[in-house]
């Protein structure tokens, strides 16, 4: 892992750390006057983003297959606090089972396939063509036809669409977010560092052989150099830091989304978009939060494999809609099943789900962004 | 020591897979003698139970299971005698000299807790069916035990009747304040408060 990569994560999870500290400390001192509900909203989404943060540093610190799983996992439980939630007849079991144990990890199967060479070689097809068709056709047809097997057709469209939106949301969504580890990220920095590295190397070597050109043996010690030095500048080089430090900035970016809509809804001013869905989400929630996290994706351009800083704002800014879009969408559906949360997983956090909500949202568009700006002229 | 780390990494499975979140409402975790009684909709409705009690408390409580269905393999053998020490009766010949109800009394002795489901066999949808007279002699044998009414919610679509394969949705296990056999209380009085004891812990 390069040192950008490390300053990357480390400085997040310091963040995290001063953010704890903070967080403590207002704790003790009551006498500032501050609303203990906020401090209360203020820890439990400090808590959250530890529980984010953790294992995805941990996991993308070990590779991408460890990454794919613990995605895969975040899926599984999201589904099955969307499932859960979902209205279902004892007729869909059987596709329910297929739904958890076949649908879902074998998108995550495509997913790890994508890095493996034999795959391509032996199938003729890149994984991409297969991850990005299997839920939207296959399970998708899949799921009517076993349910219509078991022969119950009581509200058959309804029970068939709402597994359906479970599937594509919690699963097929979110496996955009891991699969940018998959795309080939061009990187510039490391390779131009390579590159001085190695020829600085060669001049290190030539200077020497230069200082004491009296035998034939180290003429033939630089020429080696150079030419092993050459030989560096020609090996295809692909660097994981990159395309790790790009996962890592749209889950923070997200993050950031979600929070400064929060921070930004709490100014005195305050119009609801919609207030029959979500009376917390203001104009001003959504304009701050767009304009923060634009800066901040402008601010943080260097870690990411983007051409040009404006692509890394572009892309916050897409982000920050989005998200908004999932949250919204989510809790326009546990309004109309009467709950506040999707899950109990830790009391009082809400569930997987509404953590994820806007991640889920935002992972397809931001991957196709980042493939239409990696190719930008 | 080996059955309880059995016992320990079974119940963790267990509340993994059925991602129970186990609520108790004006009640608390106790080893004093309880019968918990519950809703019964699937196989693993005892399993799910007994895994949200805490371990103190799960180390001496049994659950009453069917003898045809536990006995049924070497591995359900195993389990339901080493693993929840569970208490099974054999439904398809009820000797009138040893009742279920006198074996249960016999067995737990004054120190183990019950798991029980009074509604018989196991009903086919989310609803509660009539509860049958056991629990009611059983209080009237045994007036000092504390009955816990327990509603354990999404079991019936993790694992419906007739199904193999359970579908991992997550479950709710809600333990309620404990009741007891009034004095003179009639027997059908007492069966239904009992039901609506467990019906109310669904709505809350």
């Amino acid at each position: 892992m390069d040192a950008l990569t490390l300053e990357l994560f480390g400085g997040v999870l310091v963040l995290l750390g001063i953010a704890s500290a903070v967080v403590r400390f207002l704790k003790r001192r009551v006498d500032l006057g501050l609303d203990p509900a906020i401090i209360e909203t203020f820890r439990l989404r400090v808590w959250a983003w530890w529980l984010l943060f953790a294992p995805l540093v941990g996991a993308l610190l070990a590779g991408a297959y460890l990454t794919f799983l613990l995605f895969f996992m975040i899926s599984f439980w999201a589904l099955r606090e969307f499932i859960t939630l979902t209205p279902t007849r004892p007729a869909d079991h059987r596709a329910l089972f297929w739904v958890f144990f076949a649908c879902t990890p074998l998108q995550y199967l495509f997913l790890a396939c994508a890095d493996q060479p034999w795959f391509e070689q032996r199938l003729g097809i890149t994984a991409y063509e297969i991850y990005s068709i299997f839920i939207p056709v296959y399970a998708f047809l899949l799921i009517p036809a076993r349910i219509a097997f078991s022969g119950d057709s009581k509200r058959f469209l309804e029970r068939t669409a709402k597994i359906q939106a479970g599937l594509l949301i919690c699963v097929y969504c979110l496996s955009y977010a891991p699969a940018l580890l998959t795309l080939k990220v061009a990187s510039q920095e490391p390779r131009v560092a390579q590159r001085i590295d190695d020829t600085e190397q060669a001049e290190a070597a030539s200077k020497a052989a230069s200082e004491e050109v009296d035998s034939v043996a180290d003429m033939m010690q630089m020429e080696n150099l150079k030419d092993m030095a050459e030989a560096g500048l020609k090996r295809p080089y692909e660097p994981a830091g990159p395309k790790y430090r790009l996962l890592f900035f749209f889950v923070l970016i997200v993050q950031l989304a979600d929070a400064c809509q929060y921070v930004w809804s709490q100014i005195p001013s305050r119009h609801p978009i919609v207030p029959s869905i979500s009376p917390a989400r203001t104009w001003e929630g959504l304009l701050g939060s767009a304009a923060s996290v634009t800066l901040i994706g402008a601010a943080l351009s260097g870690v990411t494999p983007f051409h040009y800083w404006w692509q890394a704002a572009f892309a916050s800014f897409v982000v920050s809609l989005t998200a908004f879009g999932g949250g919204l969408t989510m809790s326009a559906i546990k309004r109309d099943r009467g709950v506040k949360d999707y899950g109990t997983l830790i009391e009082g956090h809400g569930g997987v789900l509404d953590r994820i909500d806007s991640m889920c949202f935002s992972a397809p568009v931001f991957f196709h962004l980042t493939c239409f700006f990696l190719k930008w002229p | 020591m080996e059955t309880n780390i059995a016992a320990g990494i079974l119940a963790l499975i267990a509340r993994f897979l059925s991602g129970a979140s186990v609520r108790w409402i004006d009640c608390h975790p106790d080893p004093c003698q309880r019968v918990y009684f519950a809703n019964h909709t699937s196989h693993l409705d005892a399993v799910v139970l007994w895994s949200a009690l805490p371990p103190e408390v799960r180390s001496l409580t049994r659950p009453v299971a069917a003898k045809e269905y536990w006995m049924g393999g070497p591995i359900r053998r195993y389990l339901s005698r080493e693993v929840f020490n569970a208490l099974l009766i054999d439904r398809t010949e009820i000797k009138v000299h040893q009742s279920p109800v006198d074996l249960m009394i016999q067995q737990i002795g004054h120190q183990y807790s019950l798991i029980i489901f009074p509604e018989g066999g196991r009903s086919s949808g989310p609803d509660v069916g009539e509860f049958k007279s056991g629990l009611y002699y059983l209080s009237k044998k045994r007036p000092d035990l504390e009955l816990i009414p327990v509603h354990i919610d999404n079991m019936n679509r993790i694992l419906p009747r007739g199904e193999v394969l359970p579908v991992p949705m997550l479950t709710c296990v809600t333990f309620g304040p404990p009741m007891w056999l009034e004095r003179k209380e009639p027997k059908v009085k007492f069966l239904q408060r009992a039901r609506e004891a467990v019906l109310r812990l669904k709505e809350t």
